[in-house]
């Protein structure tokens, strides 16, 4: 890590990070194009969960972990930061778990 | 330390360099958590619409190409190294490199957005745009369902947003490149770069999540029982 780069504890991320993140995402992708041709299923108690979607997002929600903690260096940063960027996520979560809970529980 | 153009790179308001390059950061960050809350109402929307009419969804999807968004979504994937790549040499000073990198990020985004061009088009031919120009090929003589429209009524609004916010980027990036150019950034001073890079992140992240959703739906239902 170059020492003049840092200045008030502002951190480099060093390039072989970034490629082994990039590598990760990419396989990632290929990741979930191959899994979505599957059927995946959950087989318990008797009934089949169908797992598809879930698997999906939660692939897509890792590559979008990677990139928010270092592309977007917070990982690296301050504590109010991650406190922002965490906070944008939840709201969403409330956004769709309320939206959700509405019309799933809905006879119409 | 030598400046480039500006007489202090600490603004008066700011006690020191960090406390301004945190402030900076917190203030892109909080316009991110307002996009993500945009995004986030047409993302509610499709899993309303796509819970209710599934099959509907299903079809729709599969008129979308899947090699064209796969590579898509790898273009911006490589179009997001490259621009931390370019605030890593913002970091280290090192112009001409920050350039490169932002020039090549502005050419992956471009080649982004004329694939969109190319599907947009396609979808033009098949009669697959809602509304009025509504013409989709009867499959074996039967129509698809109506509710096929809602599918792309949500495909064109949020990858309509999504090159919105593309082309945006890509001026963002352009004046960025000016910046540079002109010697504006240094070791110490690079928070234009640093926050531009979190804008286009994000972006790269909206696509992440747009692309299963809106082209890998139904795929392994239709291989299964086709």
């Amino acid at each position: 890590m170059n020492a003049h780069a840092e200045h008030a504890g502002h951190h480099v991320v060093p390039v072989s990070t970034y490629l082994i993140i990039f590598a990760a995402l990419i396989a990632g992708t290929l990741l979930t194009v191959g899994a979505a041709y599957y059927d995946i299923d959950f087989q318990v108690l008797g009934y089949t969960v169908p797992l598809n979607t879930t698997v999906a997002l939660l692939i897509a929600g890792t590559k979008a972990a990677l990139v928010v903690l270092f592309f977007m260096h917070v990982k690296y940063s301050s504590r109010l930061i991650w406190v922002f960027a965490a906070a944008g996520f939840l709201w969403l979560i409330i956004l769709f778990t309320l939206t959700l809970a509405d019309y799933q529980s809905r006879a119409w | 330390m030598t400046e480039h153009g500006t007489a202090s790179a600490v603004a008066h308001q700011f006690d020191d360099l960090e406390q301004q390059r945190e402030a900076g950061s917190l203030g892109m960050w909080l316009f991110l958590i307002t996009e993500i809350m945009f995004f986030g109402g047409m993302f509610t929307a499709y899993a309303v619409y796509r819970y209710a009419y599934y099959n509907a969804f299903i079809e729709g999807s599969s008129h979308l190409n899947v090699p064209l968004g796969a590579a898509n979504t790898v273009v911006l994937i490589v179009s997001s190294l490259t621009m931390a790549l370019a605030v890593h040499a913002a970091q280290r000073g090192k112009k001409k490199a920050m350039v490169a990198w932002l020039a090549l990020t502005i050419v992956l985004g471009g080649a982004f957005l004329g694939v969109k061009v190319v599907e947009y088009k396609d979808k033009y031919d098949h009669g697959l745009i809602p509304g009025a120009l509504w013409n989709p090929k009867h499959e074996g003589g039967v129509a698809p369902p109506a509710e096929m429209q809602l599918f792309f009524s949500l495909y064109f609004a949020m990858t309509g947003m999504h090159a919105l916010h593309m082309v945006i980027g890509i001026g963002i990036m352009l004046a960025l490149m000016r910046m540079a150019l002109r010697g504006r950034f240094s070791p110490e001073y690079y928070a234009p770069v640093e926050v531009s890079g979190l804008y286009w992140h994000f972006v790269d992240i909206v696509w992440i999540f747009l692309f299963p959703l809106l082209y890998l739906i139904g795929l392994h239902v239709v291989k299964g029982h086709g």
